[in-house]
């Protein structure tokens, strides 16, 4: 039996076959068969994750503390010098000018990113907005989100930082960013599971090396992650109980 | 955003809870929480600062150094009722997570309102400590506490 390897959904579209490169690197530095799963909802994930069937994931800071606390999972490595921020833009001629601005009733286009939400959310709270006081809609992109506001159906949107500035110039220029997250601490987590474990060593090893080697670079380029860097158990701990506190 | 700028300065005398006082500058004036920052701390289970993320030394103006190992009731405020940080103590000591509106006391006597959520640290279900973290709260969440912890004092 193979293992099996996924990706938080969250990942950019145009970085999907970099996943598989990566898939195919790790087959060969670990000389074993591993099957590469791409979900396009995090509850499909989730439900597959709950019945066993991940060994290895890409996982979101969110998700994690499930993985970790409740599955087994350990952390073998953060991708280097990335950590997930968020942002909150409206449309350019939005009147308002700070978060302090918006009010009840708005339209908000947000993804079912589950960290990118909690932080955009937490954001909204100095305007005492919450869910109880907005409308939602949820879209499958950071593109849709941004049309959403240039069309008008919607007054703000929750934005990955990364899948904002990834945006074209043309569609950005159209927004503008009321807040964005400083936070420094929260990012995704490679994360291995209980049956991969006694590989564990030995995938770190590879990981932490892997930008050193021409063609490990070229795979990490085509994830536009810059390497790996390695991720104690009490940092993991560390990041679970902040995501902990930011869901209250 | 409204904000008290007295600039008149007060000695005061604070007691904490473990009997021990010290006199600090009281300034009334606020510094705004920044945007889209969060300031975070760790305890060890006696309360004792064991980390301090940067928003944390930029808004209490300690520097690490001074953080680092101090109990973190430096950062009270004569104007916070002793009451809810019982509250807060005796919800966390039993396992649960706290959230409440803090005012907070800088070293240079200037104060800071805060939304702080706490959790207890748990490693192989062993309490090692506590985390917590405060992000910018509403000035009618403000408004409310300041009522609440006037009839508290």
């Amino acid at each position: 039996m193979p293992f099996n390897f996924t990706v938080s959904p969250d990942f950019a579209p145009d970085h999907m076959s970099g996943w598989f490169y990566f898939n195919t690197w790790m087959q060969r530095q670990l000389g074993t068969d591993i099957h590469l799963e791409l979900y396009d909802s995090f509850e499909a994930q989730r439900a597959d994750i709950r019945a066993g069937k991940v060994d290895l994931i890409y996982a979101n800071p969110y998700d994690a503390a499930m993985l970790v606390r409740e599955m087994g999972f350990k952390a073998v490595a953060r991708p280097a010098k990335k950590r997930d921020e968020a942002l909150i833009a409206v449309p350019a001629d939005s009147a308002a000018q700070k978060v302090e601005d918006l009010m009840p009733g708005l339209r908000l286009a947000t993804t079912a990113d589950p960290d990118v939400h909690t932080i955009g959310m937490i954001m909204l709270e100095p305007a005492d907005l919450d869910a109880s006081n907005i409308t939602q809609r949820e879209y499958d992109s950071y593109i849709l989100i941004a049309k959403a506001l240039l069309r008008g159906e919607a007054d703000v949107g929750f934005f990955l930082k990364d899948g904002f500035l990834e945006l074209s110039d043309l569609i950005r220029k159209q927004m503008r960013v009321l807040v964005s997250s400083q936070i420094s601490v929260v990012h995704h987590a490679l994360l291995v599971g209980p049956e991969l474990q006694p590989r564990f060593d030995e995938l770190q090893s590879k990981l932490l090396t892997m930008h050193e080697d021409e063609k490990g670079a070229g795979v990490l380029e085509s994830m536009a992650i810059n390497g790996w860097e390695r991720m104690s158990e009490e940092q993991t701990e560390f990041m679970i109980d902040l995501i902990d506190t930011l869901t209250v | 955003m409204p904000e008290q700028n007295s600039g008149s300065a007060r000695e005061v005398l604070i007691r904490y809870y473990d009997g021990s006082e010290r006199t600090a500058t009281i300034l009334d004036e606020e510094v705004p929480y920044p945007d889209g920052k969060l300031i975070v701390s760790r305890t060890d289970p006696q309360g004792i600062i064991t980390h301090a993320n940067q928003a944390f030394i930029e808004m209490s103006a300690y520097s690490r150094e001074e953080l680092i190992g101090t109990n973190h009731n430096i950062l009270r405020h004569p104007d916070m009722p002793a009451v809810a940080f019982q509250g807060l103590w005796e919800t966390v000591q039993s396992g649960k997570k706290w959230q409440g509106y803090v005012k907070n006391l800088r070293k240079d006597g200037r104060f800071y309102w805060v939304k702080a959520t706490v959790i207890p640290n748990i490693r192989q279900g062993k309490l090692v400590g506590y985390t917590s973290v405060r992000r910018k709260p509403s000035r009618s969440k403000i408004a409310e506490s300041e009522a609440l912890y006037a009839t508290l004092k």
